[in-house]
């Protein structure tokens, strides 16, 4: 039906406007991170004329002591702060959906529903108040905070598309509701879990707010380097280590893709 | 039932218990401390204060919302803020909603590849983003040449594009872009061409099938993804700290500022308080609105 009404010279011309704003939508969205690249690789100080090929922004990269212990802590820090908040996240995704309740759905939503700074700030009050040296492990305890809201909403999102009678065939079979949980919920949910977990690590890696504000003095993340760079000057050595994390989360995306399609359009 | 309950609560304790500890109770510190002194070197004074004499004084004070009232300025900064947030979210949905439309009529087979790829870009990391317009807009950049260049044919003086509050809100818009393109099109692909069909037959032109159809369907969609963009766009910091200089700072800079430079905790909680009624006020009334507009349609 559709197509029979674009067969209409008028209908034509306004779907070459709706097709031409379109493709500047998408220009807009890749346009700055194709110039991000391509100046990566190129052999000048300034990201402005295009001199020549070259790796040497690269080769400094790992050369930089600074920036690998940086990277070092954000790894450490995703893939701690991507298992808990898993573990707990499918707790809470699984609860939700089991049974009604109040606070905890609440307390899902509010951290992903409020300006970031606000959680950076109230943690960096509470860990003071508590004594806690900022370092890694309060940012720590910060991402698993807002990674396990995600965790629970992909995880609830593929609990709701599951077949229900799969687990009461399961349950009139004599399988304890434990036994149930184990051979026959969980390994429906695997995808989502693991959906999940691979987009805590990327939020965790990538988090530049909340991280600012519980890091302290001491403890330096790959985004925090970052943004300590941009601050000084805008030298490729940032271009190509924006380059090397747009490829590792590109990577992690194409994983949870493939895994599950629908938890990306969860978030 | 015994048994349900034990389930229920070690399911859903430990989570619970995480979030109330760790997202709940800080931010009810945060509550406190908007009505605490603020220490003799940063931080907080204690609540309590025992006195040389053995008197005790307890520091809890209106004074720091009395000050937030009294000097224009912070309200004077609050409404730059919405307004900032209120042009990136009005750019937004024009620049999604095309988008967002194409996706929704293209064929069944090609959506989720074209809705993948306006997520991709939000994937990549926040600052990246944002830094990749400090080189777009950059006084060395081929685009402000080729801008300035063309100024002058005119006659117009050249124009410095980074560290102004234009580049903050190109930088809001490109960031939070995703967050309106994402519930257009959940709205828009749920649309019936039948309507679009009989609205035709009964002729309407396709500017009439837009504006009597098409967009008072997706009110509902506009009002989520405005929601999306607005609220984390009020209170973002690193943009403007980045991009913004010093003409374009926003509320966000601010509470910053009192809580890692001047450290006033106090007033900047303040500040953070005022800032999350706000936010949360403007999000409960979009749900409102849109649930309305669902109801009404």
């Amino acid at each position: 039906m559709v197509r029979a009404a674009r067969k209409g010279a008028r209908v034509n011309r306004r779907s070459r406007l709706l097709w031409a704003a379109a493709v500047f939508g998408y220009l807009f969205l890749y346009v700055p991170l194709a110039i991000v690249v391509a100046y990566s690789f190129n052999d000048s100080r300034l990201n402005a004329q295009w001199v020549g090929f070259t790796l040497d922004w690269y080769r400094k990269l790992f050369g930089n002591e600074e920036m690998l212990s940086a990277a070092w802590n954000s790894l450490i820090i995703g893939l701690v702060a991507s298992a808990v908040s898993t573990l707990l996240g499918t707790m809470a995704g699984y609860a939700m959906y089991r049974f009604k309740l109040r606070l905890l759905p609440v307390l899902i939503v509010a951290p992903i529903a409020i300006p970031e700074i606000l959680m950076g700030v109230s943690l960096l009050i509470f860990f003071v108040a508590i004594n806690l040296t900022l370092g890694l492990v309060s940012i720590t305890l910060a991402h698993i905070a807002f990674c396990i809201g995600f965790v629970a909403i992909v995880v609830r999102a593929r609990l709701a598309g599951m077949d229900e009678s799969l687990i009461e065939a399961a349950r009139d079979l004599g399988a304890t509701p434990m036994r149930a949980f184990r051979l026959v919920t969980l390994p429906l949910i695997m995808p989502g879990v693991i959906a999940g977990a691979l987009m805590a690590f990327t939020l965790s890696i990538d988090d530049f707010v909340i991280t600012y504000f519980t890091a302290g003095a001491g403890a330096m993340t790959l985004p925090l380097k970052i943004y300590t760079m941009v601050k000084i000057s805008v030298t490729p050595e940032v271009n190509a280590v924006s380059t090397l994390l747009m490829l590792v989360t590109l990577a992690l995306i194409v994983i949870a893709s493939k895994l599950s399609p629908s938890a990306l359009r969860g978030s | 039932m015994d048994s349900r309950r034990a389930a229920r609560w070690g399911i859903s304790g430990p989570p619970l218990l995480y979030l109330v500890l760790f997202f709940a109770i800080p931010t009810l510190i945060m509550v406190l401390a908007s009505f605490r002194l603020p220490g003799d070197f940063g931080g907080l004074a204690p609540i309590v204060e025992q006195g040389d004499d053995g008197t005790r004084t307890i520091n809890l004070t209106l004074e720091n919302y009395q000050r937030f009232f009294s000097d224009p300025l912070y309200a004077e900064l609050f409404l730059k803020s919405f307004w900032y947030a209120v042009i990136t979210t009005a750019v937004c949905l024009l620049i999604a909603y095309p988008l967002a439309m194409l996706i929704a009529r293209s064929p069944k087979r090609h959506r989720d590849l074209l809705v993948l790829l306006v997520i991709l870009p939000f994937w990549s990391n926040f600052l990246i983003r944002v830094y990749a317009w400090m080189i777009i807009l950059g006084p060395q950049s081929v685009f402000t040449g080729v801008l300035n260049a063309g100024l002058g044919l005119f006659g117009f003086e050249p124009v410095r594009l980074l560290f102004t509050p234009f580049a903050v809100v190109v930088g809001l818009v490109y960031v939070h872009l995703p967050f309106m393109v994402l519930p257009l099109y959940a709205n828009l692909e749920k649309h019936d061409p039948v309507l679009l069909d009989a609205a035709q037959d009964l002729g309407a032109n396709s500017w009439q099938r837009f504006w009597r159809v098409t967009f008072p369907l997706s009110l509902p969609g506009v009002f989520a993804g405005a929601a999306l963009v607005f609220i984390p766009a009020f209170g973002i910091f690193a943009i403007p700290d980045i991009l913004g200089g010093t003409g374009g700072i926003m509320i966000g800079n601010v509470i910053k500022q009192q809580f890692l430079d001047t450290r006033d905790w106090p007033f900047g909680s303040v500040l953070s308080m005022v800032l999350t009624i706000v936010a949360v006020g403007l999000a409960g009334f979009a749900a409102w609105y849109a649930r309305r507009a669902r109801a009404l349609a």
